[in-house]
């Protein structure tokens, strides 16, 4: 059987360059993810996972490069416009609204009431997927988590993904991203130092260890 | 029965009403104070010129385009709302980045100004504005006039509307999400920025409505607002910063008490809210209904 045609880009960032402040936060990412791919980005804390995705969605005020949405240059676009554009963003913090009911929450198109951790995991999930978002950006979505609702997650994000679902997250739990992505980025200092797939994994452990600091 | 406490009952009633009618105009007035904070985290101190404003407008309205109270209350938050809309969308907006303290010297200096404007091609004397509704009520022991009563409902259904809105509608859900996190918010989608000038246009307006209605009751001058902002960031305090629902009751609550005390004991009666004030913020620092600073 021969390779299918290569999906369609759902992202394509080139020479992203972003500040915190007067902090260089981000040296010029290069990545790519495709269409229906479950992309993770890795890395040691303040290497700047959570920097490119937030440039991604547009809070990221001082950026420059490239980035580009199903084909739509976003760069100097604002959160507003860049979510209309199908991408959804769940934060690391969760963004669960105090202020706001229940029903609230989910109806907003955003968030929940304050529940347990997992239940607001899942609702901060379940609040993105409602706005028909394909395009979901995930920041350390199984932080201070429980092993077997880390495990509920993963199950969820592969049932994402056979749903077409594309997805781009930033994991501390390599463990975890193992599982479910299918191509990673290890991001150092601001700029991409490593890609690799799954499959490699096992063949390369020691050097992927190596860079994660394991 | 004609006394409580050796109070008339006459008086007492009385001093109930002039209590609730100044208290509409607390509770207005910081109601508009506190969804401009909550939100903008703004504190805007050109709230009392835009009352100001408001009356100037109503009473422009009359005195040179004939045009009655009715309409005037239905023109004047629209003009003065418009006007809040400018100022956001060319000045108060390029501010949001930097210090609040930027924010609130800029709303200052606009009130400064916009007094100084009115005060120089009106003078500082108050215009008369007919009153709109004649007659009023015996209750026996004392006489309403009927366009007191107008004033206190009024307020009262424009304050539970705004409430309401804010609580219950998909519009005021979006308000609390983006006062939360408003970046957040953008990320779904929703365009804050634009929400941001609608909210300080609705504020504005709020304050604009209250100058139109105290028309008839205070003399239109151009310190009206001066002597009214001081007291309305009192009752803001003592109600909790950005708190709609503290904003309301603290603002009828003190409205009464302040009427109340010029029956006991009337020296106090012009610095009782500062009292409660400063008792206030010894005991709860967020102020009644207000919430731990996030």
């Amino acid at each position: 059987m021969t390779e299918a045609m290569p999906k369609p880009l759902c992202l394509s960032v080139k020479g992203l360059v972003g500040h915190y402040g007067e902090n260089l936060a981000l040296n010029g990412i290069d990545l790519e993810v495709r269409a229906g791919e479950v992309v993770c980005l890795l890395g040691r804390n303040g290497a700047g996972k959570t920097t490119t995705l937030r440039a991604v969605v547009g809070l990221l005020e001082k950026r420059r490069g490239s980035i580009e949405i199903h084909g739509q240059q976003t760069i100097a676009m604002l959160p507003e416009a860049i979510a209309r554009l199908g991408v959804a963003y769940c934060p690391e913090e969760r963004g669960i609204f105090a202020s706001l009911s229940t029903e609230e929450n989910l109806l907003l198109p955003p968030v929940l009431r304050p529940g347990g951790l997992s239940e607001q995991q899942m609702l901060a999930i379940a609040r993105i997927l409602r706005t028909g978002a394909k395009f979901l950006l995930l920041d350390e979505c199984t932080e201070g988590l429980a092993p077997v609702i880390v495990a509920k997650i993963g199950q969820t994000i592969r049932l994402l993904k056979e749903r077409g679902f594309t997805v781009l997250m930033v994991e501390q739990n390599f463990r975890f991203a193992s599982k479910v992505a299918d191509r990673f980025y290890v991001i150092d200092e601001g700029v991409v130092v490593d890609e690799f797939r799954r499959e490699d994994i096992a063949s390369d452990l020691a050097r992927i260890e190596g860079l994660l600091g394991l | 029965m004609d006394e409580i406490f050796g109070i008339p009952m006459s008086a007492l009633v009385g001093q109930l009403v002039i209590g609730l009618i100044n208290g509409s105009f607390y509770a207005l007035m910081s109601l508009g104070l506190a969804i401009i904070f909550g939100l903008l985290h703004v504190v805007n101190f050109a709230h009392g010129a835009q009352y100001m404003l408001g009356a100037f407008v109503a009473w422009g309205l009359l005195e040179y385009f004939g045009i009655s109270y009715w309409w005037a209350l239905l023109i004047t938050p629209v003009v003065v709302g418009g006007v809040g809309l400018l100022i956001e969308r060319l000045m108060l907006r390029r501010l949001y980045r930097v210090d609040h303290v930027y924010a609130l010297l800029l709303t200052f200096g606009l009130a400064m100004l916009m007094e100084g404007a009115f005060r120089w091609k009106f003078g500082a004397t108050g215009q008369p504005y007919p009153n709109p509704i004649a007659g009023g009520f015996d209750v026996g022991v004392s006489y309403i006039p009927a366009y007191r009563v107008w004033v206190i409902a009024a307020s009262l259904v424009l304050c539970l509307g705004t409430w309401l809105v804010i609580e219950r509608t998909k519009l005021g859900a979006y308000l609390r999400a983006a006062n939360e996190n408003a970046a957040l918010v953008r990320t779904f989608g929703i365009n804050v920025p634009r929400m941001l000038m609608l909210t300080y246009g609705l504020g504005v307006a709020l304050a604009g409505f209250s100058g139109a209605m105290a028309a008839p009751i205070y003399q239109v001058n151009p310190l009206m607002g001066n002597s009214l902002i001081v007291v309305v960031f009192a009752v803001v305090v003592i109600g909790g910063m950005g708190s709609i629902i503290g904003a309301i009751i603290t603002g009828f609550g003190l409205g009464v008490v302040e009427g109340l005390t010029k029956l006991v004991y009337p020296d106090a009666a012009g610095v009782v809210i500062f009292i409660v004030m400063i008792i206030t913020l010894a005991i709860r620092p967020n102020g009644l209904f207000g919430q731990e600073a996030r």
